[in-house]
């Protein structure tokens, strides 16, 4: 494949067996919007997203301290961090009363950092209309739609991801896309 | 190719848009969370601003000067990790560095001390020890910490204290009893001991005349001048000897709180 993002994924791959530590910022760097945008289509909640995609970056994280080298090089990030979010993810929805923040420093940054208005994507309509549909959809189907088109995940890459048959994956992207699209035609029609 | 009243399409593009940033707290965070970088807030001390760095195993460094560039920069270079201004740290770690600040006596500071020698924390340990208000030589670091003769060694090591302050380096002092360097300047540091009550005039009156140790005549025991024991020894009492030797030949036994060492 000759996408950006692969490119620099094997990059960080390289640099990351090599030195974890140096490389970590510019791993979150470089995936954070996908992740965030992601692990918030499938929880609805933006709050709830942030706190997802840090337990998925600190698991990550810990988890690449203790791996070898060159089980590093083996990896393909993309994919291999979505399956830890998805974990994060399935495991948050399994405790549904989440404990509060504990952060253990308590950090938040301080000025306007935290204030700034939200990246507002979508109107609000659409905002509503999506969340709602992508909550009623099977988790394998939300899974796969979401991790195709707000993740740009391959086909290889969800398939890792969530450990099921490519075969599988393909036709949950599908038929989730249509039952959306089916919606979307109710809806626009009422 | 899809047409763009292909529902299909349309929902693909809906979600393909959706997507956005990350919040800016979230790089840090994390960053914060895996120890890759750490947080810091500016306190006030006895000197003026000072930044407290931490993080999830600690303190990590403190600076002294009111310049958050200079150092967050500085920092980046030290220890190859970068810094965000954050609130202050947890309620317990900021108790204690307000009290480490205000020379109380702090009992289990968390520092981070990667990247130092196994020689370095321990003398950083040692002077961790000296409590507010009294001062120890080198001489005395070296020999607590099994490395007689390292006063040299000792010196070195308390140069590369990244918490002073919270580690009170300032309160070691040279072996002839001069106060001696600071990282943050000598004058700071007689500002630092004589804010902890510290007769710095006195101290140096002492080395100019060869007065090392303080003994009670009706105790005969004898101390560091600064310490606690022999600030109670009255003026009748008082008996000053010059080495160790002296005061142990006169029948003196050295005090077993300040534990003076030949020097």
């Amino acid at each position: 494949m000759s996408n950006p993002n692969s490119e620099t994924d094997a990059r960080l791959v390289r640099q990351l067996a090599r030195n974890v530590d140096e490389t970590f910022e510019d791993l979150v760097r470089s995936h954070q919007d996908r992740l965030f945008s992601g692990i918030r289509r499938l929880v609805g909640d933006p709050d709830l997203a942030a706190d997802l995609s840090q337990d998925t970056f600190i698991r990550a994280y810990k988890a690449l301290s203790d791996f070898p080298p060159s089980r590093i090089r083996q990896l393909k990030l993309q994919g291999w961090l979505w399956s830890i979010a998805l974990n994060v993810v399935r495991s948050n929805a399994r405790h549904q009363s989440r404990r509060p923040r504990q952060s253990q420093l308590s950090i938040e940054i301080i000025a306007d950092a935290r204030h700034q208005p939200e990246t507002r994507a979508l109107n609000s309509t659409d905002e509503k209309w999506l969340r709602g549909e992508l909550a009623s959809l099977p988790n394998h189907q939300r899974n796969a739609v979401v991790l195709r088109y707000v993740g740009d995940l391959s086909y290889e890459e969800i398939a890792a991801a969530t450990k099921r048959p490519i075969g599988s994956v393909k036709s949950d992207v599908h038929r989730g896309l249509a039952i959306l699209a089916s919606q979307l035609k109710g809806n626009n029609q009422a | 190719m899809k047409t763009l009243i292909d529902p299909e399409a349309n929902v693909a593009q809906l979600l393909h848009k959706s997507s956005g940033r990350a919040p800016v707290t979230l790089l840090p965070e994390v960053l914060f969370g895996t120890g890759v970088a750490d947080g810091y807030y500016p306190y006030d001390s006895q000197v003026g601003t000072v930044f407290v760095a931490f993080n999830p195993r600690g303190v990590s460094a403190v600076g002294h000067g009111d310049d958050s560039n200079a150092f967050e920069s500085d920092f980046a270079e030290r220890f190859g990790r970068s810094i965000y201004l954050t609130r202050e740290p947890n309620r317990v770690l900021d108790r204690q560095i307000r009290s480490a600040l205000n020379a109380e006596t702090v009992l289990h500071l968390p520092v981070d001390f990667r990247g130092l020698s196994d020689f370095t924390v321990d003398v950083l340990r040692k002077t961790a020890e000296i409590p507010p208000g009294e001062v120890r030589p080198y001489s005395w670091v070296a020999d607590e910490i099994g490395r007689p003769h390292a006063n040299r060694a000792v010196g070195t090591a308390l140069a590369a204290n990244p918490v002073p302050l919270l580690i009170p380096c300032h309160r070691v002092v040279r072996s002839d009893g001069h106060i001696g360097e600071y990282s943050f300047g000598e004058g700071l540091k007689q500002m630092l001991l004589e804010g902890e009550h510290v007769n710095v005039e006195q101290l140096e009156e002492n080395a100019n005349s060869g007065r090392r140790y303080l003994g009670s005549s009706s105790t005969h025991i004898f101390c560091y001048p600064t310490c606690r024991n022999a600030r109670r020894i009255t003026t009748k009492n008082q008996r000053w000897f010059p080495a160790i030797n002296k005061a142990v030949d006169s029948g003196y036994r050295p005090c077993k709180v300040c534990r003076p060492h030949a020097a």
